[in-house]
């Protein structure tokens, strides 16, 4: 069983093509209710940054494994301009864009695992995953 | 059109008719007609073939009136665009064959067939055209239905207000949200709006951020807001994000908002005995 999917984001709706494909593999793979909220909300916030941020980019969602644990990963890619201060984006409150500056690391604390890989002016992918317990 | 392309056309109009039938069966499948009856195809095959035929007859180089119709009938009826394009696309590779056959000079097979070429793609092209035109419209029609019902501000009693959320918010939906929860609670002098966000699937910091705006933009205009119907994952995300929520009084349903909104205008419900 192979289940992945890859939601290309140029404007508004694809966040929620986005997150229903999210919504959906998440369920799939046997997520509870809240979990597949927090999956769903943690899509939306990074198909929003690159939509805001770099104009476009893609948001990747599979099952991933790891020893027994199963887990849905998201991957969302751009190449954009980058984030400068990687340390600041992760403070809460810190926003470039008048918004409540809590969306990365608010998607920190909804998913286990979330890694941003950024250079500057050269793009940004940041992935995270969720395992089912 | 040359008349040597028309007449040649004309006699051996029955073989392009038979070639052309079977080329159109073989692409059925593709648009997705294999629920419609073999007879039905057949005549539908037949009339398209015909009407293909009149434009040669004409000479005209852009779709009749009849072609039009025929086009819209079948869109409405839904069938694709593509079909009648595929068919006068087969229809210019079947002519190319019987031209090959006709046993002309290299020359005047390329001189017909360019000439065959304009006289096909203006038409395939202005019917593109007028189904994208129609598409478009189609669109915009619904785009503004959907705003129309997209935040309604209800009066339910004197004083108090609700405001369902139902799917996806956006920006320009949230511009709306706020236009009329504020021109709403001037005109029917609301002390207490509930906004219910029941139907909202995913409250991520962008829509948080909205409620937030409007809420406040409420309090300046000196009413106060109650959100209501958060779901208990929604609350969870909520906390998550680490989103402050706190400036304004927040209840699970709008039940229970509502009796809140009574009690803040000073009236409560009671059971009659």
């Amino acid at each position: 069983m192979n289940i992945q999917s890859c939601v290309e984001v140029r404007n508004e709706w694809d966040i929620v093509k986005a997150r229903q494909s999210g919504r959906n593999i998440a369920k799939e793979l046997g997520f509870g209710t809240v979990d597949q909220a927090r999956i769903t909300t943690a899509i939306s916030e990074l198909a929003r940054n690159i939509y805001l941020y770099a104009g476009n980019g893609e948001v990747a969602i599979e099952r991933v494994e790891n020893g027994g644990k199963l887990g849905l990963k998201i991957e969302a890619s751009d190449s954009g301009p980058g984030i400068k201060d990687i340390r600041k984006v992760m403070e809460d409150g810190f926003t470039t864009s008048g918004g409540l500056g809590a969306g990365l690391p608010g998607v920190k604390r909804l998913m286990d695992e979330f890694t941003i890989d950024s250079k500057e002016n050269e793009g940004t992918i940041i992935t995270s995953i969720k395992w089912l317990r | 059109m040359d008349k040597l392309v028309i007449q040649l056309l004309n006699e051996s109009r029955e073989r392009i008719y038979t070639r052309w039938m079977d080329e159109m069966e073989k692409v059925r499948d593709e648009h997705r007609l294999q629920s419609i009856t073999d007879k039905a195809y057949e005549e539908t095959n037949q009339e398209l073939f015909e009407i293909i035929y009149t434009h040669i007859e004409q000479n005209v180089h852009k779709p009749t009136d009849r072609m039009t119709e025929f086009a819209e009938h079948l869109m409405k009826i839904g069938w694709r665009l593509s079909y009648i394009t595929q068919g006068l696309q087969n229809f210019r590779r079947i002519i190319l064959a019987v031209l090959l056959d006709a046993n002309q000079s290299n020359e005047k097979v390329f001189a017909m067939y360019d000439e065959i070429d304009r006289w096909i793609d203006p038409i395939v092209n202005q019917l593109i055209n007028e189904s994208a035109k129609n598409w478009e419209n189609t669109v915009s029609i619904q785009k503004v239905a959907l705003q129309e019902l997209s935040a309604p501000l209800i009066p339910v009693f004197e004083n108090i207000s609700v405001m369902p959320l139902i799917g996806t918010i956006d920006t320009e939906r949230a511009k709306l949200i706020m236009e009329n929860l504020l021109t709403g609670v001037i005109k029917h002098r609301s002390q207490v709006v509930l906004i219910d966000i029941t139907g909202v699937p995913v409250v991520d910091t962008m829509v948080a951020h909205h409620i937030i705006q409007a809420a406040e933009a409420v309090r300046l205009v000196g009413a106060q807001c109650i959100l209501v119907g958060i779901r208990p994952e929604i609350a969870q995300t909520i906390v998550n994000l680490g989103i402050d929520l706190g400036q304004f009084p927040t209840k699970s349903t709008l039940f229970k908002g509502m009796k809140t909104a009574l009690e803040m205008t000073k009236r409560k419900m009671i059971e009659l005995e």
